[in-house]
């Protein structure tokens, strides 16, 4: 059961008729980019941390079921609410490191 | 279409900005105090700054009929030096009593840690002692949800906290309703890249109701757009909203927010902010 059926004021073919175009450049922009890492003469971040959580954002987009930004959002979230003992950095990545290295600690 | 933009850092910003603001019906802009893109050197600075927001910033705005108020505090990415955090709490109260303050912010976290959340709740601690409105960031990207979750769950804890006078400001899609459900006013940013577009937002409204959320620039000294606000009104009217949600969205409800602070006047029903 969707909580926020029937909220978006527009049908599905105003929708369409209205919001297409610019989000069929935004698909291609993404896979533009997945091109672009692929054809990268050096391939050193295959399975860098910000592509895993890309590449698991992705798969959302194609599953069934309503709030596809929020579940996208938690995949690119650290999700683990311990307090850190000391600052790590100063700013934010954009997708969880310290899953990362931890999952690589734990290999 | 009149709008307040609660959430805007003009120190960062142009005086054609301000032009560009009030040509689309920006007659208020609430000034946070936050992080300049550097630590700074000392708790001097932070007099400095409180200074310049006080006194330069509102008499620059009211060039532009734009009312100019301000939030005071040690922004989150400098919440970790806790000494400096000390200094710069003892100076904030020889600057509350200034005609444009409306309170303490915007305070939280920013990588989530012991000594951010013990600064965050010192801040909380002066507003509450000198009876001042909260304003409150919430971290970026990845750590927005859990620093949402550290807060909200912080100040559920504490009964002396009226959440209707706590604005968690950036909030998206996974954390809004962690928020709202508490009680709490809330903010969609509508800046590129790190934060909420205004499709976005506007679909946040549609999910949540427009009750208790405001939208916001945050315009600073990033990639950011001081004029947002006007191309939030444009995308919800191409979606048929209603000029009366639109309305609430960017003006009726952030004065339902500020005007919880006796010092802001809605502009045309009230004096301005003076500069001097």
């Amino acid at each position: 059961m969707d909580p926020y059926a029937n909220t978006s004021p527009l049908s599905q073919k105003q929708l369409l008729d209205e919001y297409f175009m610019e989000h069929r450049a935004q698909v291609l922009a993404l896979a533009a980019f997945l091109d672009r890492f692929e054809r990268s003469q050096d391939r050193n971040a295959e399975k860098d941390f910000r592509m895993t959580a890309f590449r698991q954002a992705l798969g959302v987009l194609l599953e069934d079921g309503p709030e596809r930004a929020r579940r996208v959002q938690m995949t690119m979230s650290d999700q683990n609410t311990d307090l850190l003992d000391v600052r790590d950095a100063q700013s934010a990545y954009g997708a969880p490191i310290r899953a990362a290295m931890s999952g690589e600690a734990e290999q | 279409m009149n709008y307040i933009d609660l959430h805007a850092h003009m120190i960062s910003r142009t005086t054609d900005d301000y032009h560009r603001m009030a040509l689309t019906g920006c007659v208020a802009v609430t000034e946070p105090a936050f992080w300049s893109g550097r630590d700074r050197l000392g708790a001097l600075a932070f007099a400095d700054y409180f200074d310049h927001l006080t006194t330069f910033e509102p008499k620059r705005a009211s060039e532009y009929g734009i009312a100019h108020y301000t939030w005071l505090c040690l922004n989150p990415k400098e919440g970790e030096d806790r000494e400096l955090a000390r200094q710069v709490l003892a100076l904030i109260p020889d600057f509350l009593d200034r005609p444009n303050v409306l309170g303490i912010g915007e305070i939280g976290l920013n990588r989530v840690t012991h000594n951010e959340l013990a600064t965050f709740l010192d801040h909380v601690e002066l507003a509450l002692e000198h009876h001042q409105l909260i304003h409150i960031h919430t971290p970026h990207l990845e750590d927005k949800y859990k620093g949402t979750k550290v807060i909200v769950e912080a100040l559920a804890r504490d009964p002396r906290i009226d959440p209707a006078r706590v604005m968690v400001d950036h909030a998206e899609e996974h954390t809004a309703p962690l928020i709202l459900e508490h009680g709490f006013w809330t903010g969609f940013t509508l800046y590129p890249r790190t934060k909420a577009s205004p499709a976005r937002a506007l679909d946040m409204i549609e999910m949540y109701g427009p009750e208790r959320l405001c939208v916001a620039s945050a315009c600073d000294w990033g990639a950011s757009d001081p004029v947002a606000i006007p191309e939030f009104i444009l995308e919800a009217r191409r979606r048929g909203h209603s000029e009366a949600l639109i309305t609430q969205m960017v003006y009726g409800n952030p004065a339902r927010f500020l005007g919880q602070s006796p010092r802001f006047k809605l502009p045309g029903r009230g004096e301005a902010v003076a500069a001097d």
